[in-house]
């Protein structure tokens, strides 16, 4: 696990706020009571309050309809855990790490705008370079406002080099900056790119442009291609991932902005309906806000029945 | 913007339509399947629930039943009921004091600065003299973002290097905006969590100190769920005036309007439509849940006109387009139809793919010339384009009191509109509807 995996900041994030889901939860599952039509509404309303979607949701509740049977008295703790692991078993998987990738190990950062592509390149620079790894970073927005301004801060921070070029094409910029890395033998080279709507067409060929450039001077690159997902997304955010990958094949999801009250259940739609794996999670605007996800511990904090912390 | 959630009603609408009267079993259904569509582009779940209850209690009532197109009438009254939830009219900026204060708030990387400066460079169109005022003091290049976007609008960008203080910052820009000659202090803020209390405490704050005519919610039209909760504890720590719905060029179905609008009990006022600065627009309630229930094919377009459009010629009239067998007689009823549903104008907004044309004058007159030419052909010209000769069309020249260049010029037009239905057949309707406008 690259991140200290203690979660008690995203525990905090989701259970912070007393959203409907963590009342409704606590209220709804205690002791043993007949299983009503009612209470199936309620779990599947709970669901679609985290932006889980309703073909989903509902296919989770058919889950959970076969194992327990209408009109039966359950422990509703044992159906909390059922929902817990059908849940968890949905986000699990294995994702990649740097080590033992040549050199330099290049991550491509992609998404829409304002999701937090910039800060979190950030926070990755900063866990790369704390690990001892020489870290560049590349200002592949070359549009938006004070974006190569704002990349240069998290550079200064991150202790991370910064390769610019003011008002160029980013391809120009991506190009330049793999050949020095190359030849100066980096180790990890990290592309902030634009924001873009998967709509904008013109933005989605250039994105495209930039994937080739980057295979042009690498060929295996780029070994890591993370979309950031806001947390607050709703459902748009699947259409988003079948987007981006469909002209960059999506490696990670990084979920940004789980420090709210939104629970990014969109991100459980994504893995289930494109196999793309939230791999970070975003907990904050510091630089250390940043963690390894963990499903187990994610849907726990999702479901969270109240207690004291 | 809202066309997918159009797109589910409208599947609702065409299976109700079948039915022939309404009963409390198909109703349910049909309004499970409006709960569904409103979920899907991301309504938050409460607000569906009293919005299912009220349109379920309307439709039950003895005026729909005794109709004889149900469906129709609940088009009818989900329109009404979403334009009444969207804020029924278009809101204006109050912009009273001198200088009048605007102040920008919102979850991180909703829109805010950018907003900003959309709204200096609209309100200088307005004749407004702006100033932009850089209270994030924590984002990295926030303020220099501020400046940049200021520069290139050529509108003064007030900011404090190095201070943390915004209430102070903000105080000093508006005793210094008579140096700038301004009349409007536009104060841009950082993002913040509706749950982080000391940022909510510096944006109260904030309000206290400026006492801004205008408090503005920015928010993303992706948002989901989470809307409510926001937007609610935004509400609640400061009087906000209005919402500005940010990114809606995106395809996010933009349930997020109905929810921040019910949460806030404040107007959407604008929608920001693009990452350049001339991208704002004024919100339309009634123009957003048109579109909501009118888009996705001709027949829902023309649902608008409930009860002067007969569905039924409508579905024919598409059904003709696709086969490629439309002629003129069919045009003539499609316009007679598309006439009966008010000014064109408001129609062009609701298609998609017109955006950007719908603040084009569309001529009236032409229009009126057109029907009169396609008036004086015989049924069987109407019918048989292709026999249209010289002789005829001097005859339908002199009979509409039109130029035979003029009968000429629609004969061309309706030629290549129905050359591009040939091609639009072989599409999607979504495509179809894309570029069909462009034969009117
Ligand atoms: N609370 C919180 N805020 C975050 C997080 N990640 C990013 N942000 C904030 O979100 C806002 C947008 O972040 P950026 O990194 O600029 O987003 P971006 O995707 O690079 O934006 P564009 O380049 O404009 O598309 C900033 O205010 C960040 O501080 C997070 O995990 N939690
Ligand atoms: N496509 C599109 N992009 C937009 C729109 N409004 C803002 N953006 C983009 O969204 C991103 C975030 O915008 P900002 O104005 O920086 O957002 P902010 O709320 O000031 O962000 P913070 O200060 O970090 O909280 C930028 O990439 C903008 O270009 C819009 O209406 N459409
Ligand atoms: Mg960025
Ligand atoms: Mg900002």
């Amino acid at each position: 696990m690259l991140f200290s995996a203690t979660f008690k900041k995203l525990k905090q994030g989701l259970s912070r706020s007393r959203t409907q889901l963590n009342n409704r939860m606590s209220k709804l599952f205690t002791g043993s009571v007949p299983l009503t039509e009612q209470m199936l509404e309620e779990i599947e309303e709970t669901l679609i309050s985290a932006d889980i979607g309703v073909d989903l949701s509902l296919e989770i509740i058919e889950n959970l309809r076969k194992n327990f049977p209408l009109n039966q008295v359950v422990d509703m703790a044992t159906v909390v855990a059922f929902l817990r692991a059908d849940l968890s078993q949905r986000m699990t998987s294995k994702p990649g790490e740097a080590e033992g990738h040549e050199k330099p190990y290049v991550i491509l950062v992609v998404g829409v705008n304002g999701t937090g592509k910039t800060t979190s390149i950030g926070k990755l620079a900063h866990h790369y370079s704390k690990a001892g790894k020489k870290v560049l970073l590349v200002a592949g927005d070359t549009f938006r406002a004070a974006a190569i301004e704002q990349l240069a801060i998290w550079s200064e921070r991150s202790g991370a080099e910064l390769m610019q070029k003011e008002a160029t094409d980013p391809s120009a910029v991506v190009f330049d900056a793999l050949q020095s890395a190359k030849q100066r033998g980096l180790d990890v080279v990290i592309i902030d790119t634009a924001g873009r709507l998967h709509t904008q067409k013109n933005l989605m060929v250039e994105l495209d442009k930039i994937q080739r450039v980057i295979k042009k001077v690498i060929p295996s690159a780029p070994h890591e291609t993370v979309l950031t997902i806001d947390a607050t997304t709703g459902q748009n955010g699947l259409i988003q991932a079948r987007q981006f990958s469909q002209v960059t094949p999506v490696d990670h999801l990084f979920l940004t902005k789980l420090d709210g009250t939104a629970k990014g259940g969109i991100a459980i739609a994504i893995h289930h309906n494109l196999d793309i794996p939230v791999k970070y999670i975003g907990l904050g605007e510091q630089i250390e806000d940043i963690q390894n996800f963990d499903p187990v511990s994610y849907v726990e904090a999702l479901f969270q029945v109240r207690e004291t912390h | 913007m809202l066309e997918q959630l159009s797109q589910n009603l409208e599947h609702v609408f065409k299976r109700l339509r079948g039915h022939g009267k309404l009963s409390e079993d198909n109703i349910s259904e049909a309004m499970r399947e409006v709960r569904r569509a409103l979920l899907e582009a991301d309504v938050n779940y409460k607000v569906v629930r009293t919005f299912i209850n009220s349109v379920k209690e309307q439709a039950l009532g003895s005026e729909v039943l005794r109709s004889i197109t149900p469906g129709q009438q609940i088009v009818g009254i989900i329109h009404k009921e979403l334009i009444d939830l969207l804020g029924g009219s278009t809101a204006e900026l109050e912009l009273s004091g001198n200088p009048a204060i605007i102040l920008l708030v919102g979850l991180q990387g909703s829109g805010k600065t950018t907003t900003s400066a959309k709204l200096a460079r609209s309100l200088r169109k307005q004749g407004r003299q702006p100033l932009l005022v850089a209270c994030d003091v924590y984002r990295p290049a926030a303020i220099t973002q501020l400046q940049v976007l200021g520069k290139q609008l050529d509108i003064p960008v007030y900011a404090e290097e190095g201070n943390r203080d915004v209430v102070q910052i903000a105080q000093a820009a508006i005793r210094e905006s008579a140096r700038y000659a301004a009349n409007v202090v536009i104060v841009d803020t950082a993002g913040r969590l509706h749950i982080d209390a000391d940022m909510m405490d510096e944006v109260k704050n904030l309000q206290k100190a400026l006492k801004p005519a205008e408090t503005l919610f920015v928010a993303d039209a992706m948002t989901g769920q989470d809307a409510v909760n926001a937007a609610g504890t935004f509400a609640e720590a400061v009087t906000l005036s209005g919402v500005v719905l940010t990114k809606m060029d995106g395809d996010a179905r933009g349930g997020a309007a109905l929810s921040v609008r019910e949460v806030t009990g404040t107007p959407i006022k604008y929608i920001g439509v693009g990452e350049h600065l001339d991208k704002l627009e004024i919100f339309h309630p009634d123009r957003m849940a048109g579109r909501i229930l009118g888009m996705g094919d001709i027949v829902s377009l023309v649902e608008k006109a409930q009860e002067d459009i007969d569905v039924e010629e409508a579905a024919r009239l598409e059904e003709k387009m696709l086969k490629n067998t439309f002629d003129l007689e069919d045009f003539k009823q499609q316009l007679k139809q598309l006439r009966s549903m008010g000014p064109l104008g408001d129609l062009m907004g609701m298609i998609p793919g017109m955006k950007g044309i719908k603040d084009v004058d569309i001529d009236e007159k032409r229009l009126t010339r057109i029907e009169a030419i396609i008036n004086s052909m015989t049924l069987v010209e109407r019918r048989r384009p292709q026999i249209l000769n010289g002789s005829r069309r001097k005859r339908i020249a002199s009979g509409s009191g039109t130029k035979v260049q003029d009968v000429n010029q629609l004969i061309k037009q309706f030629q290549s509109m129905r050359k591009m239905m040939k091609k639009f057949g072989k599409m999607n309707k979504r495509q179809l509807m894309k570029n069909l406008p462009m034969g009117f």
